[in-house]
């Protein structure tokens, strides 16, 4: 097993018996719920919205090539500038190197998981310059030093009460526990770093082609001062949030409102089309777009696999997903967690050492239900088993047990004789006081559960008992 | 008369046989003819689901070949079902198989759904003077699209008291392999699931799917708790006659 499979069985059997955090998240998760229930009944059709949303993405990954292109154009036709970044590293050294052309000491930043996913803060901050994130959020798990919790909602984890503390430790002199005053906290941190910033970096939530704009959503107005009051705006994203036509946005603007947080429509959307022409007053000089690939081109040439591409980041498979209420967003390990980041990362960082992801789940589908552009994600995580099983990147012993299990499921006699040995074997081991102990052949199970009684008959012999040979 | 052939799947077989037992027996009282094919074994899911692809195939090829003489094919799992209703043709996609499969597919229920809308049969005249709260088991619900069948069968039920936990419809983490891969994942699932079950004020828990019963009852009895598993089927296949005690568990 490899480092990442072993860290992630160790933080997720920690946090799968952290009661609190469950409570937490729980919490966080029915309020969600009820919302969303809300939303859902605004729509006339939410089924037929989501087919509609379907449709629109997947037009635009069929034609990804052409979509980009468009919006590069349209993008240098107003002065901004595109930079196509194949890895992480290209988009990092991009931002730091212009960061560094033009002097730049603090940056403000928008809510981006592509940042989180190419690890912009940590380039930044080895250059010398100041990062700030300044969605609420973001704000906090950046001063607990961790990764956000949850894509959409990253400091889900954590009660008013702990980051009270954090701020009281953090920010010094701040005794109160109220959400409202503590927001004004944060606030006014926020607001000198914003007039100083010389560069803003913001996410997309959507590329839109035919008007070269990026769109973004908060609830907090915090990309529009990123992207309006520092000389340079830089936007990340990822070449999958290309859309066609700015008139797609009127539905998918609500429906990621509504399936990310249940709201009609986030309280602001912005578009943002390049940098200050002459006639305007106020905004930025320089608009850098960075198009980040990072191994999507390789799911791109994937059809099976390619709807994964689908994926508008509105977080409802994670809220969905009891494996996720279960263990939480870090235990992943991973920037991506929940359902789409089980089946996402495999494919962005290897399959050799994030396949065990795609194996923690139950399939229980409740992902796919929830999925607003209706990816099938536990085809995916099936899918992603078999690609593991392909690759030879199970152990040995599995491998030679299912062969066997095969041999025996093939025929019906050995069918029968396997499992009455089986039973035979359980009954012999708890009569020999073996059960509960470390020499227990089904102690992965009865470590946290009973055994069911085995049955003297199987169900074969009792029909034979009672209706004679089939 | 309907002629059906039961779907024993290989863990009920080896299990859980008495399930299968009130299967046939309840399938019999409403009126249809009940066949088992002793060649049948098991279909594959285990290792579809895990991924083995290959030693899936040929299961499902054999699977496909024992039930192609069947009119209709009832399982007492909803798992079971969805493997063959709703994976077979992604596994046998291409294989010369794959037409027969698709035909079978619609000829293989699921056992509350074959009665209520094959056999058009809700109240069996079963007896079960309890409390009884359905877990909504997640390929029934959510790959079969199942929901109203068992609940209306339940109502069918002389002295049987219906109610709803309030996370009727969520996972209660058996997941196949799941559940010895990342046990500790899936009993803190099964221990959410079966808080559930006991604020529901449920004497039994009951469902469309054995596994979930499997996992619910192991979890149930290591917490102690007063809630007992019983499948659906053997809830149908109690009468007035066999008095009130009951569970298939016990
Ligand atoms: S996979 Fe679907 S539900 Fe999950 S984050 Fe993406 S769009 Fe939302």
């Amino acid at each position: 097993m490899n480092a990442a499979a072993e860290a992630f069985l160790r933080e997720a059997a920690a946090t799968a018996a952290n009661g609190e955090l469950h409570q937490i998240v729980r919490k966080g998760v029915e309020h969600y719920d009820a919302a969303v229930e809300r939303g859902r009944a605004r729509f006339l059709d939410w089924e037929a919205a989501r087919q509609r949303c379907r449709k629109i993405k997947r037009e635009a990954i069929d034609r990804l090539d052409l979509y980009l292109e468009e919006f590069e154009r349209r993008v240098n036709e107003r002065g901004g500038h595109v930079f196509w970044a194949e890895t992480a590293e290209d988009a990092c050294r991009y931002v730091t190197d212009l960061a560094a052309r033009a002097g730049v000491r603090t940056v403000v930043k928008s809510k981006s998981m592509v940042s989180e996913e190419i690890r912009l803060n940590a380039a930044l901050e080895t250059r010398g310059i100041k990062v700030w994130e300044t969605d609420l959020g973001e704000f906090i798990v950046q001063l607990r030093e961790e990764p956000p919790f949850h894509i959409v909602t990253p400091a889900m984890h954590l009660t008013r009460r702990q980051i009270a503390a954090l701020f009281r430790e953090k920010l010094g002199g701040v005794q109160t526990e109220d959400p409202q005053e503590l927001t004004a906290v944060a606030r006014r941190e926020l607001r000198r770093a914003f007039f100083s910033a010389e560069m803003g970096v913001t996410g997309a939530n959507f590329l839109v082609a035919d008007s070269g704009a990026i769109a973004i959503t908060t609830n907090e107005g915090n990309a529009r001062l990123c992207s309006s009051l520092p000389r340079i705006h830089v936007a990340i994203a990822g070449i999958e949030k290309v859309i066609p036509r700015a008139e797609d946005l009127a539905l998918l603007w609500p429906v990621l409102a509504t399936a990310g947080t249940g709201q009609a429509i986030t309280c602001y959307n912005t578009l943002v089309t390049g940098p200050r022409t002459a006639s305007e007053p106020d905004g930025p000089e320089e608009f850098h777009v960075v198009l980040l690939d990072n191994g999507r081109s390789r799911l791109l040439a994937d059809p099976e696999q390619r709807e994964v591409l689908h994926c508008i980041r509105c977080g409802a498979c994670l809220n969905a997903c009891p494996v996720f209420r279960t263990i939480g967003g870090h235990a992943y390990g991973t920037i991506y967690s929940g359902p789409i980041g089980s089946v996402l990362t495999p494919h962005l960082r290897g399959l050799a050492e994030f396949q065990h992801l795609s194996f923690a789940s139950s399939l229980c589908g409740a992902c796919a239900v929830v999925c607003p552009v209706k990816i099938d994600l536990p085809r995916h995580l099936l899918q992603n088993r078999r690609n593991a099983i392909a690759a030879g990147l199970r152990p040995a012993q599995e491998r030679t047990g299912f062969r066997l299990w095969r041999w025996a499921m093939e025929n019906d006699r050995r069918f029968t004789m396997f499992g009455w040995a089986a039973r035979f074997g359980w009954k012999m081991a708890r009569r020999a006081g073996l059960a509960g102990t470390a020499l227990d052949p089904a102690r992965r199970w009865t470590k946290a559960r009973e055994m069911p009684e085995i049955p003297r008959h199987s169900f074969r012999a009792l029909w034979r008992k009672t209706h004679g040979a089939g | 008369m309907k002629e059906v052939a039961l779907f024993i799947p290989c863990f009920v077989d080896q299990l859980l046989p008495e399930i299968g037992m009130d299967m046939a027996r309840v399938l019999q009282r409403a009126g249809c003819a009940v066949n088992f094919f002793e060649e049948q074994t098991c279909c594959g899911q285990p290792a579809f689901n895990s991924g083995y692809w290959q030693d899936a195939r040929p299961l499902a090829e054999r699977f496909v070949r024992v039930f192609s003489r069947a009119e209709a094919v009832v399982c007492p799992s909803g798992s079971c079902t969805a493997m063959v209703r709703r994976f077979y043709p992604d596994l046998l996609a291409g294989t010369p198989a794959a037409e027969e499969a698709k035909r079978l597919a619609e000829r293989v229920f699921e056992f509350s759904e074959f009665l209520v809308n094959v056999a058009g049969v809700t109240d069996i005249g079963a007896s079960f003077p309890h409390r009884v709260t359905y877990h909504d088991a997640c390929h029934t619900l959510r790959e079969l699209g199942i929901r109203e069948e068992p609940r209306r069968l339940l109502r069918g039920v002389r002295g049987l008291t219906l109610v709803e936990m309030a996370n009727a419809e969520e996972c209660c983490g058996f997941g196949g392999t799941f559940s010895t891969k990342f046990p500790m994942i899936s009993a803190a699932m099964g221990e959410t699931k079966a808080a559930g079950a006991e604020r529901a004020g449920a004497e039994y828990v009951t469902s469309t799917d054995p596994s979930c019963l499997l996992q619910l009852d192991g979890i149930l009895r290591r917490r102690k708790s007063q809630v007992r598993t019983i499948h659906l089927a053997s809830i149908l296949a109690r009468t007035e006659a066999d008095g009130t005690n009951s569970g298939n568990q016990e």
